[in-house]
């Protein structure tokens, strides 16, 4: 476990830097804030409303089959490592496993949800 | 053993000798003197990242004909330093309608999630940073943080540029994030390992871009859309959406953005050519000094990141539509066509001698590339027919 230990420094030392340089444009920087320097940016014109409202539903979609992809990879990494030790019959069964998720893609295709709309 | 053998154990056991000498407890000594060395490494980088402002703004001022920085000191060198004091001294601005906590850790998050990365990081033969066995995966890991911090970054400006922004960023990510997988498994399959430094050394004799060079073209492609360079930095589109996902911050702030995003080019630059070029083996001069295997590590860092700036202003910004199409119907089909083929290669040639093999996976690639770009000619032909068709009805006819 001392492996982890690294990262967890890592971690810590990745956190203390970035602060360490946002603390020294607080400390170094003029403070003069006021309601137009607080409004938000929009080329030139007054913001209307809030950005926090329902948002085009199509990247939820890429999101869904993303998750397909990404929690095969977690199946397929123990696989990638230990195909060149088992041969032809793992490496069969690594192509049955993909297909049956090329399917998935493959829906998802064919209803169009790849489309950008 | 010595110290140019060495450097980094030899010192550390110096130090943690030293400060169990001065009474310390053994196990506080040893994460004091860890703290130190990676306190040391994660300085050395931000100092290179320094530098890497200076030199991207050197060289994409070759690309479009310019001088670029000249100014400040000798070549325009001081000219990153005078950018950073004005960085911070700089106001930041905070815009009132923000989630106040989400706003400023993001930065934050940025460069953690870049900093992290130089953990799996093989230095040199004796300097192997953390060799993990699960190195491949951190390297997806830490890649989740950073689109973390940009989906945090752009919902919590409010601002409706932000939004887009960081929304275009986050899919061109997640969707990007499926042919880089892919392709992170086929050094994996070569060397039998997730373990960097295995992949590393499994490259000898033959680096790994001659037994797969489709793959490492894939890659390359994926690392440039992970990182959000153009042609696919369509989250900052700086006509369209002035800035993206990073448009409300300011200061230091923004600094780190920015600083992450320069980084984050070279690491990736630096994680191509370890995982297909050979990281710190160059003709076995690494043998020789751990110093010249850091040199040769940061030299080829350095050729993987001018490719990607080389990309980079070459060329031009691709719509989303296009981008989404590009990767789900073009990129992760092949991406995983290819993964196979390389198992199903890797199996039946498994006894054969090495230049039957090398053969056999050159020709696999070249023979799968070549298919997937016949297939993508006769569609778009197809297509291009159709809606020219529909434009054209003169020409439909013929």
């Amino acid at each position: 476990m001392n492996e982890w230990l690294y990262i967890a420094l890592f971690i810590v030392v990745g956190l203390i830097i970035p602060i360490g340089a946002i603390a020294a444009g607080f400390i170094f920087g003029p403070k003069k804030p006021n309601p137009i320097k607080e409004s938000t940016y929009e080329c030139g014109i007054e913001a209307v409303g809030d950005a926090w409202i329902q948002f085009k539903a199509q990247y939820y979609i890429f999101a869904l089959v993303f998750l397909v992809f990404d929690v095969e990879a977690v199946f397929l990494f123990p696989w990638a490592v230990k195909t060149g030790q088992l041969g032809l019959y793992v490496v069969i069964e690594g192509i049955i496993f993909v297909s049956i998720l090329v399917v998935g893609l493959v829906y998802t295709w064919r209803k169009g949800m790849l489309e950008w709309v | 053993m010595s110290f140019w053998n060495d450097p980094l154990k030899v010192a550390a056991d110096w130090l943690e000798g030293l400060l169990t000498g001065w009474g310390l407890d053994a196990v506080f000594a040893h994460v004091l003197v860890a703290f130190l060395g990676v306190f040391l490494l994660i300085a050395l980088l931000m100092v290179l990242d320094i530098f890497l402002v200076w030199i991207e703004r050197k060289v994409v001022a070759r690309f479009q004909d310019r001088v670029g920085p000249n100014r400040v000191g000798p070549f325009g060198l001081i000219q990153p330093f005078a950018d950073i004091i004005k960085l911070i001294i700089k106001e930041d601005t905070t815009p009132g309608g923000a989630d106040k906590v989400v706003y400023n850790l993001a930065p934050i998050l940025s460069m953690m999630s870049v900093l992290i990365l130089w953990a799996v990081v093989p230095l040199a033969p004796v300097m192997l940073g953390v060799d993990l066995n699960v190195g491949v995966l951190f390297l997806i890991a830490a890649g989740a943080i950073g689109t973390l911090s940009i989906i945090m970054a752009g919902w919590s400006s409010n601002n409706k540029f932000a939004m887009i922004g960081a929304f275009r960023q986050v899919a061109v990510m997640v969707s990007f994030e499926i042919p880089m997988l892919t392709m992170l498994m086929i050094p994996t399959i070569y060397a039998g390992s997730m373990s960097m430094n295995t992949i590393i050394q499994a490259q000898d004799p033959i680096p790994f871009f001659i037994l797969s060079p489709l793959g490492a073209l894939i890659f390359l492609i994926a690392a440039i859309a992970e990182l959000g360079r153009a042609p696919f930095d369509l989250a900052e589109g700086e006509s369209e959406l002035v800035s993206g996902f990073n448009i409300e911050y300011s200061g230091m702030k923004f600094g780190m953005f920015y600083a992450g995003e320069l980084l984050h080019a070279f690491t990736f630059g630096g994680f191509w050519m370890i995982l297909f070029f050979g990281g710190y083996r160059f003709f076995g001069l690494e043998q020789v000094s751990p110093f010249l295997a850091i040199l040769i590590l940061i030299i080829k860092a350095m050729i993987g990141y001018w490719v990607i700036m080389w990309v980079k202003y070459t060329m031009m910004r691709i719509r989303i539509d296009q981008m989404l199409g590009f990767n789900w119907k073009f990129l992760t089909p092949l991406a995983f066509a290819l993964l196979l083929v390389t198992a199903l290669m890797n199996a039946l040639l498994a006894g054969a001698p090495t230049w039957l093999y090398v053969l056999g996976m050159l020709l696999a690639n070249v023979v799968t590339g070549w298919v997937a770009l016949e297939i993508a000619r006769s569609v778009t032909r197809k297509e291009r027919m159709q809606v020219e068709g529909v434009k054209n009805p003169v020409e439909a006819h013929h």
